[in-house]
């Protein structure tokens, strides 16, 4: 189905359902119980995961792929953000052409950024995409003022015109129509389910990039972008020039990062200078090698476990603290709670930093890896791999 | 011509904090090989230095003075410092008030410990993994240091005053028979400029006069074959990380009077430091110090009326521009070697 | 008129004349061997050849084009291909991937951005990686990783990844460097085997004089960064100028 094997075609079916169905499976506890504080249904949250989800799988077909570790992919976002509040203020609060445009906007920057910074490789590639996203974010506070509205941010003022929107067009982005901050409530069993008109859109343009991303994983373009990262030389001496596929990447990674970009600007029509920064590029990368760079899956997991635990992480607050170890004698109480409360909290970047370190260090693979290793304890013998001949037709294995 | 000459002093300051930050970076680069980006995380624990050792001379014994009340009408409490209590009034105001230079020597044995804790724990395990995997422990690093620092000293900045010796300003203008008022130039910064030349100096040095630097210069040029002579290179190595810890530490503490310390000073330094160690060229000692004091007198040229009137928002870029233009010019820098860190 | 033809190369490294006034011609379809002691050349030659190093002076002409100027992916374009010293192999990839990518860079030329096929639907470029497989008898590794093979499979793997591309030349750098005695002679069997069964030449650098003389029609010697001679086999085995430049050192060794 849709150019996917079979097994490729259960793969993308199980993340369609997971995704589909995440309003119930970030909303596991119900209302005022103990837990409830762990749910994390809300739209907003959701639409992070779904929209980080997407900048993360463009990096990855980058960095996980080409091997060329960017730092200064939130550029492409912010410009993203950018032209989508644009599109909203002149054009129409309808949400195609501000994505639209934020994609095209994106890939043209990247194509700059990219063909300037790809004539170098290894760290120089990536002091020279970390200067240029500075050099970006930098100006976008001075001297493109104009275009970005400075250190207020960009956003929509009733005053704007939107030409194409007619005299009853509705005041907030839509899609055609459909507001996209509306929900329907679904209470059941003291659970509360929302189901998100914003959520669903990020959702399903989140599983169109999925399923991109895994067309090219699988293509002969995806083989030669991983031939870059292997050995260059080998590449060039094999008659292939490695700087069109780095550039493509590249590229497609700039407009999965502009996608996403225009989809933050959607569920929140404002766009500021601060998205650009590098420690936001330093993010995606963060999420991607969590998860798992180089795997389909690792960069939405990624995402999805940053976004969902600095979440909950800022809400475990001393007090919240307090509450749970009240069973243990006061001054006891009083240690752990201190101890604790220095990693949630306002300490969650803390946490994440540890996190990422030990991800690094003992799994290079990141959170698949290590799901991976987690289940072959449980496997007696490792599978070995069938005989060659009798499936011919096999892509390679690449990565699930 | 007089603002020629301001502008000049006016990038020293920060030209010798880029050079004594990307002078560590190089160094840690050329012996270990290990791109280090939490080397601003060390910058700034050394600006926390000056904030710790200042915040422990101004421990204060609280009196109550029942003479006095405060505007409430409670007895007033009058802080003492316990300082001010040993050394008597004088000498103990006269000790806090010089905390910024004391905290410089303080700061030298906490930062050899954190570099060595640092290269011993964490970076010895890096040795032999891609630069991108070196570039990404780090950067983790340098997040979990700044978060620490933030936890224990809160998200703003704290003020951290020069002694009151140095509180006023060089007057340039009259001393070189231009106009009074026109040139001047704050003492405290010219410390500063003067302290990092004397450390360059010592850098340089130790690595020229002593057999120890020797070594270390002899293993940057050619690792495997210092080892094969049987001298235990990656010792020296770790002590080198040290000793390039302690740089970047002393670079933070006397930079604690120009900019009050935040948690964030180190990843502020830091891209603009990988920028400047990548303009003088991957690996070159000499290098690092040129690009770090010529880039801090561009930015503060480029932050001149007349330049910003022709290209606006040049100031901001500047550093990052001269950067990219070289990288793709000349990709060794100005002083590297060709071929460092090319693949 | 050669496939190949070498005119007047020179190449300095600071001081140091590398090549010197190279001349050589290699005539279509044979073997031809580059041989000297270590430093005369071979090398830095075989590097200008594939594009890696550009000569200070001298023209090298591929079939009467010039490949001087020319990116090495563009020179493999034209037919080159070369086997490294130290195997060059993507070692992150399967062995079938390893083929897969030199039937592509064939059949599409140096970039073509084919997104929107999966690799498993390429069904002449698995054929055509798996006979080259079957022909160097690896095919039983089709699914390994590249980089878990022995040095000798990655030899023999990085050749069939030069040999799948049908080039007209194909430069190979001390293919035998390191191999144990039986290795040697299965590279020696598998060399012969191209030589007599396709129309390619060869340009060979080998320490090996026993791969050297079984294999090569032609055999040019290098000192110092000159030809000193070129001639038959038979006719360098008893070259006085060769043996005092070149054989007599190797017979120390």
């Amino acid at each position: 189905m849709l150019g996917l094997n079979k097994k490729d075609t259960m793969f993308l079916l199980i993340v369609i359902a997971l995704t589909m169905a995440t309003p119930f499976l970030m909303q596991p506890f119900s209302e005022g119980s103990a837990l409830a504080q762990f749910n994390g249904g809300y739209p907003d949250l959701m639409a992070k995961v779904a929209i980080f989800g997407i900048f993360a799988i463009g990096f990855n077909i980058l960095f996980g792929l080409t091997g060329y570790l960017s730092f200064g992919h939130a550029a492409f976002l912010g410009v993203g953000s950018y032209s989508a509040v644009w599109m909203f203020k002149i054009l129409s609060l309808n949400v195609f052409p501000a994505i639209i445009l934020a994609v095209i906007m994106a890939g043209l920057f990247s194509l700059v950024i990219g063909y300037i910074s790809l004539r170098r490789s290894g760290i120089y590639f990536s002091i020279l995409t970390l200067a240029m996203a500075e050099m970006s974010f930098r100006l976008a506070y001075s001297v493109f003022t104009p275009l970005t509205n400075g250190e207020t941010g960009l956003q929509v003022r009733p005053s704007d015109v939107q030409l194409l929107d007619g005299p009853n067009a509705p005041e907030y982005p839509n899609i055609f129509g459909l507001l996209i901050s509306d929900s329907y409530k679904w209470e059941v069993a003291g659970h509360v389910f929302t189901f998100n008109v914003g959520f669903y859109f990020c959702a399903v343009i989140a599983i169109i990039a999925f399923y991109i991303s895994l067309r090219i994983f699988r293509s002969p373009f995806g083989m030669m972008l991983r031939a870059v990262k292997s050995n260059q030389n080998r590449m060039s001496y094999t008659g292939l020039n490695p700087r069109p596929y780095t550039l493509a990447a590249f590229v497609i990674s700039g407009m999965y990062a502009g996608l996403a970009g225009g989809l933050l600007a959607v569920m929140d029509p404002l766009a500021g200078a601060e998205r650009m920064q590098w420690t936001a590029s330093g993010e995606v990368v963060i999420m991607t090698i969590l998860g798992g760079a180089g795997t389909l899956l690792g960069p939405v997991l990624g995402a999805g476990a940053i976004k969902y635990l600095e979440n909950i992480f800022s809400k475990i607050n001393e007090t919240v603290l307090h509450d749970w170890f009240a069973f243990l004698p006061d001054s006891i109480e009083d240690v752990v709670v201190f101890i604790l409360s220095r990693f949630t909290g306002h300490g969650w970047a803390l946490t994440l930093g540890l996190m990422f370190m030990l991800v690094v260090t003992f799994l290079p693979g990141g959170l698949v890896e290590g799901g991976k290793r987690f289940f072959g304890m449980f496997k007696r013998k490792p599978k070995e791999p069938d005989d060659a001949e009798h499936h011919p037709e096999t892509p390679p294995h690449v990565a699930e | 011509m007089d603002q020629i000459f301001l502008q000049v002093l006016n990038g020293l300051d920060k030209g010798s904090a880029y050079a004594l930050i990307a002078l560590g970076l190089t160094l840690i680069f050329g012996t270990l090989g290990v791109v280090n980006f939490a080397h601003g995380a060390l910058f700034m624990i050394g600006a926390f230095c000056a904030v710790t050792l200042q915040k422990i001379l101004t421990l204060s014994k609280i009196t109550i003075d029942p003479t006095k009340t405060d505007f409430l009408g409670n007895p007033a409490k009058i802080k003492t410092p316990y300082v001010e209590g040993w050394f008597g009034p004088d000498m103990g105001a006269m000790i806090i008030d010089w905390s910024v230079p004391m905290a410089v020597l303080f700061s030298i044995p906490v930062m050899i410990l954190v570099g060595f804790i640092m290269e011993r724990g964490l970076i010895k395990h890096f040795y032999h993994r891609p630069h991108a995997d070196q570039i990404l422990v780090t950067f983790g690093l340098a997040i979990v240091l700044q978060e620490v620092v933030k936890q224990f000293y809160g998200a703003n900045p704290i003020p951290t005053p020069a002694p009151a010796a140095f509180k006023g300003s060089f007057d340039f203008g009259v001393m070189l028979g231009i106009d009074a008022n026109k040139v001047i130039y704050p003492y405290w910064r010219m410390v500063y400029f003067l302290f990092s030349a004397v450390v360059i100096s010592a850098v340089f040095a130790f690595l020229r006069f002593t057999t120890f630097g020797m070594v270390v210069r002899a293993g940057m040029a050619d690792r495997e074959t210092v080892g094969l002579l049987g001298i235990n290179i990656d010792k020296r190595f770790t002590i080198m990380f040290g000793i390039a810890a302690a740089v970047a530490g002393m670079a933070g503490v006397m930079y604690a009077p120009i900019n009050s310390p935040n948690y964030h000073m180190g990843m502020d330094f830091l891209v603009l430091s990988f920028v400047v160690v990548v303009v003088g060229g991957m690996g070159s000692l000499p290098g690092a110090v040129l690009a770090g004091f010529l880039l801090g007198i561009l930015e503060s040229f480029s932050s001149m009326n007349e330049v910003k009137s022709l290209i606006p928002g040049i100031d901001q870029i500047i550093i990052y521009l001269v950067a990219i233009i070289i990288l793709l010019a000349r990709p060794r820098g100005l002083m590297g070697k060709r071929g460092v860190m090319e693949d | 008129m050669g496939i190949l033809e070498v005119k007047g190369i020179n190449k300095r490294f600071g001081g140091l004349q590398a090549l010197g006034d190279v001349n050589l011609s290699v005539v279509e379809n044979t073997v031809h061997a580059l041989i000297g002691p270590n430093g005369a050349g071979k090398s830095t030659l075989l590097n200008v050849l594939v594009g890696k190093l550009a000569p200070d002076s001298g023209s090298v002409l591929f079939d009467g084009k010039s490949v001087l100027g020319r990116k090495p992916h563009e020179i493999n374009q034209m037919g080159i291909s070369r086997v490294f010293q130290t195997p060059e192999i993507f070692g992150d990839l399967s062995v079938i991937e390893n083929m897969m990518i030199p039937c592509f860079a064939r059949r599409d030329g140096s970039y073509r951005m084919h997104a929107f096929e999966t690799v498993g639907s390429e069904k002449g470029i698995i054929e055509d990686a798996e006979t080259m497989l079957s022909d160097v008898n690896m095919l039983e590794k089709r699914d390994m990783h590249a980089a878990s093979l022995s040095r000798g499979d990655k030899r023999r793997l990085e050749m069939a990844m030069c040999l799948v591309q049908q080039p007209r030349l194909l430069l190979l750098d001390e293919p035998t460097a390191g191999m144990a005695r039986a290795d040697t002679n299965n590279t020696i069997e598998l060399l012969k085997h191209i030589r007599d069964s396709r129309d390619i030449t060869m340009v060979i650098i080998e320490h090996d004089m026993n791969v050297v003389f079984s294999l090569a029609e032609r055999i040019t010697v290098l000192a110092q960064g000159t030809p000193l001679v070129e001639d038959t086999p038979d006719n360098i085995k008893g070259h006085p100028k060769v043996q005092e430049a070149y054989l007599g050192e190797t017979a120390v060794d």
